[in-house]
């Protein structure tokens, strides 16, 4: 009973975080940094965070993560971190090679004052930035927001730092890629491929973190948007963002500085986010849904029916991160499922409107919180208060789901425990395939494990 | 990456082992250069792992969420009673909080939870951006001490204030403030403390059994399985074991001019070191012959059980190359005879924190080609790996990756070992992953070495 000190009695708390929903906005900005190809993320604060971020990272993937650190001292702390970042920006562009550098601040570079736009500036005007190659930077502070704004400020420095309008559209649709794995930024072009469709989509993680082994350790793998594919977004017909929180102020920051418009859908998770996305997709481009896409959803909703006998009333509690857990809660609800808590760490009021609306019609009496003190010890309070079939969140759901005995599906980031998660999407109708299937399978494991000898069935 | 180059900067920090090389004058103990992929944490880290495993304290990050987030339950260090220590409550700072002061919500916060989880003590780490905005950690603590009475005890671990080694400092310097504090009544003439091993996997039972059959009895375990209550009696004991090049040194050396306990430093890793670590104690005690004879008992026990084992694997693994890259250089030591006793080679000795002396042991133990690099990266470990021709890196979460791109095996000997690696058992679990890993089939269809084989 690792979690034993978890009490019923909910009381307001005003001051504390017990078992975060959520982490600091570097590591999202590192993890969107590393979807450019050839960029070193950099972490312009003391050597910790760099290695907290790259450990976690190394963890989730199990892939070697690289990035640089500005190894803040208590001299750079009281005079500022300028000396140090552009002696950083220097050593970098030596030594590691790459095409670009992508610098994010921490709660120690923000709280000192350091300006990276000026900084970066400098380096620039004291040549220390080669010619043909970058530095973008975006303001994290880990005092605000959580881990996925730290993804959207990244993205939308690519957007503002990188996009240009020439004047001669292309034929082309952005997708401003909210928080996916690598593998559901594979899915996402390979369905723009399925389409027929020329798509640019940023920040682009497949194959930097999924890379295949090759008996090399190269600093940077294949995958990642180009610099000039991430130009050209500028002069792309529209922009398709995924995720209100991660994806959209990417988007937005594209629209203002090269007027490429935009529309924001969820990120493709189940069955009618999916229709959204791909609806939108062939709208913008102007071409149909090919018949290969349309099976593969008939194969989703047919699935759907076989499954049908056994989800519906099931309740669930889930946690992470809003772009997901939006268009997850629908599904859940698609699947006839009853969603009765629902907590996200990272703030932001569209949230709650956006479950609130989903659950309108037939739950609206479930628990859903975000923001402070929207934790895990709260929504494990919740658990004993009214308990739950099922489990849905990162690794750190499975103390719950052990002291509780839960069936638990891992979904989210971080997954810590498990190896493989990176190489399955989650997205689309193959992804929305997917997760019914861990989910009918953990509450069947569940059903043969506690059933008494005389109805343990061969055909359930 | 074809061109694989030691920054300027760094090339002080590397060092190859030959005959013609006169001086070595290997630069450690600085902090990492701008802009390198540093391997390395921060002082915040250092006192975080050290204390964890203080099972019944509560542990309050008071920063923002991230530094309490990244070390949740990370440690992997195990307890036989209480698991507080395995729950994240930081004060979760916000922009205001930055502005205005965070000391108003740590008073809040530590109110609430010692009302609730009634803890024996507790631990306040302040993080980096603590030391800018300069709450009073430590009169937040003295009041709610005062209030609650239970020791609240600071820890200034400030991130920037040098590096992991500086964490250690703030540690002990937060458990010196607990020492000295309790009875010690009833603690008898052969006793220790064992200091500097964190229970990682459990290995802490496993020396303390030891110790046990030898009639030693053990007062207190800093920190692993640790408990508010035997730290206070540790001033009891009449002799301090130190296990780890930096960890708790700082803590047997302040309790040696306190209270005039000695200490001993000790590695429990491989059967040289663990054998040692049991007669250097009993021969510490060697007014009491009984000590010894019980220590030869065990010795010859279990290397007897243990030695025709590692012969099994050694006949595998004889004369294949490894590469050690770990936090502290006193493990350093023992890995290499540990290797040693498998037939392996080192050709790459380093660390995160050694110091002049750990660099100079290792130069002495090291044969002639041995690489001894201090503070690495990832490029100059994969450099040295493909130039040696590595069978086995050792080192720790971000190296394991690192290891299988190049198609060489691995093994974990931080945070993440989930077998005991100390102790003979230790030595035992240590050879047998060695030799899975080194000879799993998986490597013939894993291009090796830059794809070359």
């Amino acid at each position: 009973m690792l979690l034993r000190h978890t009490n019923k009695e909910i009381l307001e708390r005003e001051a504390l975080t017990i078992n975060p929903a959520k982490t600091c906005q570097p590591i999202g900005a590192m993890y969107a940094a590393l979807g450019i190809h050839g960029c070193l993320p950099h972490s312009h604060g003391s050597q910790g965070c760099c290695s907290y971020h790259r450990s976690t990272l190394t963890r989730h993937y199990k892939e070697p993560v690289m990035a640089a650190t500005s190894s803040f001292t208590e001299g750079a702390s009281v005079f500022g971190g300028q000396a140090n970042l552009v002696t950083a920006i220097d050593n970098i562009f030596t030594v590691y090679e790459p095409d670009l550098i992508a610098v994010h601040s921490t709660c120690l570079s923000e709280t000192i004052g350091d300006d990276l736009q000026q900084i970066v500036t400098k380096a620039k005007d004291d040549g220390k930035i080669p010619e043909g190659k970058h530095v973008i930077y975006a303001p994290t502070p880990s005092f605000v927001g959580s881990h996925v704004t730290g993804y959207a400020n990244m993205v939308a420095a690519m957007a503002e730092q990188f996009a240009e309008n020439t004047g001669k559209p292309i034929d082309q649709i952005n997708i401003v890629a909210g928080w996916m794995e690598p593998p559901d930024m594979r899915e996402i072009k390979r369905l723009a491929k399925e389409l027929g469709v020329t798509i640019q989509l940023f920040p682009d993680t497949s194959d930097v973190l999924d890379a295949p082994q090759t008996g090399k350790h190269v600093f940077y793998p294949k995958g990642g948007i180009r610099v000039p594919d991430l130009k050209s977004t500028g002069d792309s017909k529209s922009s398709i963002a995924l995720g209100c929180f991660s994806g959209e102020p990417g988007a937005v920051a594209l629209d203002k500085k090269c007027k490429v418009p935009f529309k924001t859908e969820d990120i493709p998770v189940g069955l009618r986010a999916t229709d959204r996305f791909l609806m939108r997709l062939s709208k913008a481009a102007g071409v149909k849904i090919p018949e290969s896409i349309t099976d593969e959803r008939g194969r989703l909703v047919d699935l759907m029916t076989d499954m049908e006998q056994y989800f519906h009333g099931k309740k669930v509690a889930l946690f992470g991160d809003p772009d997901d857990l939006v268009p997850l809660t629908e599904f859940l609800l698609d699947l006839n499922m009853k969603p009765v808590h629902i907590i996200s760490g990272t703030p932001g009021k569209r949230f709650e409107q956006r479950i609130r609306a989903i659950l309108a019609d037939t739950h609206a009496d479930a628990n859903v919180k975000n923001g402070p003190q929207a934790d895990i010890f709260l929504l494990h309070q919740w658990i004993k208060n009214e308990p739950v079939d099922l489990l849905i969140g990162n690794t750190y759901g499975k103390y719950i789901a052990r002291d509780e005995d839960i069936p638990f599906v891992r979904y989210g980031f971080p997954i810590l425990d498990r190896i493989g998660h990176s190489y399955f999407p989650n997205i689309g109708y193959m992804g929305a395939i997917r997760l019914a299937e861990k989910i009918l399978g953990v509450l069947m494991d569940r059903q043969d494990r506690d059933a008494p000898e005389e109805s343990f069935e061969l055909v359930m | 990456m074809e061109k694989l180059e030691i920054l300027e900067g760094r090339k002080k920090q590397v060092f190859e082992k030959n005959k013609e090389t006169e001086t070595f004058d290997i630069k450690c103990e600085t902090t990492s250069l701008s802009g390198s992929v540093s391997q390395r944490a921060c002082v915040f880290c250092g006192s975080r792992v050290v204390l964890y495993p203080v099972a019944d304290a509560l542990h309050v990050v008071h920063g923002p969420i991230g530094c309490a987030a990244y070390t949740w339950d990370i440690r992997g260090a195990v307890s036989s009673g209480p698991e507080l220590h395995r729950l994240s409550f930081s004060t979760d700072l916000k922009e205001m909080d930055v502005i205005y002061g965070g000391e108003k919500k740590l008073y809040k916060s530590l109110l609430e939870l010692i009302d609730q989880y009634e803890p024996k003590a507790a631990f306040i780490y302040s993080t980096c951006i603590i030391g800018l905005i300069g709450d009073d950690i430590d009169a937040v603590c003295k009041k709610v001490s005062e209030e609650k009475g239970i020791p609240v005890l600071p820890v200034h671990s400030e991130g920037f204030k040098g590096t992991k080694k500086d964490g250690y400092k703030a540690a002990c310097d937060a458990l010196m403030k607990i020492v000295g504090t309790g009875s010690t009544e009833g603690i008898g003439k052969y006793s220790i403390n064992i200091l500097g091993e964190f229970n990682l996997a459990g290995e802490a039972w496993i020396i303390k059994d030891y110790y046990e059959q030898m009639g030693i009895e053990v007062v207190s375990t800093m920190t692993g399985d640790g408990r508010v209550d035997d730290i206070r009696r540790s001033h009891g004991a009449s002799l301090n074991i130190v296990q780890c090049s930096g960890s708790m040194v700082r803590l047997a050396k302040t309790m040696e001019e306190k209270y005039g306990i000695p200490y001993l430093r000790v590695s429990y890793f491989g059967i040289e070191d663990m054998s040692k670590a049991l007669y250097d104690v009993a021969s510490h005690f060697s007014d009491n012959p009984e000590i010894l004879q019980a220590a030869k008992k065990v010795v010859s026990r279990e290397v007897g059980e243990l030695y025709p084992q590692l012969l099994e694997f050694r006949k595998a693994l004889d004369g294949k190359k490894a590469a050690i890259y770990v936090g502290g250089a006193f493990k350093a030591f023992s890995l290499i005879k540990a290797l040693d006793s498998l037939g392996m080679d080192v050709v790459l000795a380093g660390s995160q924190t050694g110091n002049k002396d750990d660099y100079e042991g290792l130069k002495g133990m090291c044969d002639e080609g041995t690489i001894i690099v201090d503070d690495s990266n990832p490029v100059e470990l994969s450099k040295f790996i493909l130039e040696k021709e590595v069978d086995l890196l050792i080192g720790g979460v971000k190296e394991r990756p690192i290891a299988y791109k190049l198609g060489v095996s691995f093994c974990d000997h931080n945070h993440e070992r989930k077998i005991p690696l100390a102790g003979f058992i230790g030595m035992y679990n240590f050879a047998k992953e060695v030799y899975e890993s080194v000879m799993s089939p998986v490597w013939q269809f894993a291009p090796r070495k830059g794809g070359l084989s």
